[in-house]
């Protein structure tokens, strides 16, 4: 067996690594697609009534420390073994981190600006949809990022329930005692939540209150 | 309590923090709904339309200006009128004007985001997002309250000038006196959720209704009682044949700034000149002596009779 940096399997196997890259990528998406449809209205809500604010966030933080492979092997006996359980797993971790940054970044928003957006006759609907919503935006887009490279790597799980992605490289390298099939997991995986991270950012830069702090600064 | 707000009127809430006089203003836009009472405007109760349909009729600005971050100077200034549904060329038309109005280049602020202008630029713009769909009424909670003294009193002389302009109805609150008689038709002074003096400004410094208006307003301060009254009310007739050392005044600028200038150059009298600039008279300082202390007619004139034509 060979130590110390073996890049030969990321090489010679980078169609198989670039293939579980993608099913890992698919994954994450979905997992974050599927948490941000219950966490919007779950966020709002939160954010809205605020005797929900402390009892949301904190099951939720709850839900969070509960270890994440016990989570997933508890699944097992409702939902079996696979991409189904992985996904619950995956959603529930999720929701700390996109309805924490939905709450903070609804109510963060300055309460005059609020006023003087409904005091110029601006509906409920009108001042969430072009004023709550575009301030909070930098904060939701930084929670959505946050749950995004989390879940990237507690997708590597997944492999342990045989639902795919990067895991496999890592669990079939642990178990072959096969170090570079390690390393190759190992390096796709952090490519992967490095990459998504950018690309968050990138999309933060783009939101109309960073445009305009950039213009102050710039 | 009761009061009505004549059409085209300057009307200043003055008293002291939590003495009720920003309920009120939100009354009037509904920001907080009366429990029991009727307001309204022009006749019609202002419960008889939804409450954002009302609030698009009337312009309202905050000391904090509201100005929302993420939009641009031009986008603030054209969000009542894309709400109230004009067309694009008429809302950019309008932004351009208003910004001109309100001393700010077009060209050179539209662009800019709020957070780009000094505080006094924002509460400008402010005050443009206010006007821009032509509303009839204007509230305004202390707009310029965290201004320095400088910006404040520029501004207050602009937003004299603009409402000489256009006309608009105002209702403006404020803790501060010299900003009240400086902008006021008409002031209403609160305490404690009442009315508890409604008048102009020069009878309320004259005649305080109780201790507390009286220690509220400094109605001791002669000056600022000067200031409230124009040239021509102490005007003796007669024109010195010698030019004096000083200046003439302008028979509608106030007695303040007259006898500053007499003081100032040590004259016994000044040469008192018409809008034309020709003499019509002197003043010296038995005249203003007199004014200060006459008692005031209730239909003496508060506003310079030149500068009141323009007003609608």
């Amino acid at each position: 067996m060979k130590r110390g940096f073996d890049l030969s399997y990321l090489t010679e196997e980078w169609r198989k690594v670039l293939e579980l890259t993608l099913d890992h990528l698919q994954l994450t998406l979905l997992a974050i697609g599927l948490a941000l449809v219950i966490a919007a209205p779950l966020g709002i809500a939160a954010a809205r009534y605020r005797w929900l604010t402390f009892p949301v966030l904190g099951m939720l933080g709850a839900l969070y420390t509960v270890p994440s492979l016990a989570f997933l092997v508890f699944l097992i006996p409702s939902l079996g073994i696979g991409r189904e359980p992985t996904l619950v797993a995956l959603v529930v971790y999720a929701q700390i981190f996109v309805v924490r940054n939905i709450v903070a970044g609804l109510q963060g928003v300055d309460a005059p600006t609020l006023e003087a957006a409904a005091g110029i006759g601006m509906t409920a609907w009108q001042v969430f949809r072009r004023v709550r919503l575009p301030l909070a935006l930098p904060v939701i887009l930084a929670g959505v990022r946050t749950a995004l490279t989390t879940t990237i790597g507690l997708a590597t799980l997944a492999a342990a329930i045989d639902a795919g992605g990067l895991g496999t490289l890592l669990f079939d390298g642990i178990a072959r005692a096969y170090n570079a099939m390690i390393l190759a997991g190992a390096i796709a995986i952090a490519a992967l939540a490095i990459a998504i991270d950018l690309v968050m950012r990138l999309l933060e830069r783009l939101t109309p209150l960073a445009r305009a702090e950039r213009a102050r600064s710039g | 309590m009761t009061f009505t707000v004549a059409a085209s009127q300057f009307v200043v809430l003055l008293g002291p923090s939590g003495c009720g006089k920003t309920t009120l203003l939100k009354l009037v836009n509904r920001l907080y709904e009366p429990t029991s009472g009727t307001i309204a405007i022009n006749g019609i109760d202002t419960r008889s339309l939804p409450a954002p349909a009302l609030r698009r009729r009337i312009g309202y600005v905050i000391q904090q200006t509201g100005l929302f971050p993420h939009m641009r100077v031009g986008e603030n200034v054209a969000v009542v009128p894309r709400l109230v549904g004009w067309d694009k060329r008429r809302t950019a038309a309008r932004v351009d004007e208003l910004l001109e109005l309100v001393g700010l280049p077009a060209e050179e602020y539209r662009r800019r985001y709020p957070a780009q202008l000094s505080g006094g630029q924002q509460q400008r713009v402010g005050l443009a997002r206010a006007l821009a769909a032509e509303p009839s009424t204007l509230l305004m909670d202390e707009p310029f309250g965290a201004l320095d003294a400088i910006t404040r009193g520029r501004l207050q002389d602009e937003l004299r000038h603009i409402h000489g302009l256009l006309g608009q109805t105002v209702i403006f609150v404020t803790h501060d006196v010299e900003e009240a008689v400086r902008l006021a038709d008409r002031i209403v002074v609160m305490r404690d959720g009442r009315i508890v003096q409604d008048d102009t400004p020069l009878r309320i410094l004259s005649h305080p209704a109780d201790d507390f208006v009286r220690d509220l307003v400094g109605a001791s301060d002669v000056l600022r009682r000067l200031s409230l009254i124009p040239v021509h009310q102490a005007i003796r007739s007669g024109i010195p044949d010698a030019a004096d050392r000083c200046p003439p005044v302008t028979a509608s600028q106030n007695l303040r700034t007259a006898l500053n200038l007499l003081l100032d150059c040590g004259a016994p009298r000044l040469v008192v000149v018409d809008a034309d600039a020709r003499p019509i008279g002197t003043l010296d300082l038995e005249a203003i002596q007199q004014a200060a202390t006459v008692d005031v007619a209730s239909d003496s004139p508060i506003v310079p009779p030149d500068i009141a034509p323009t007003r609608r």
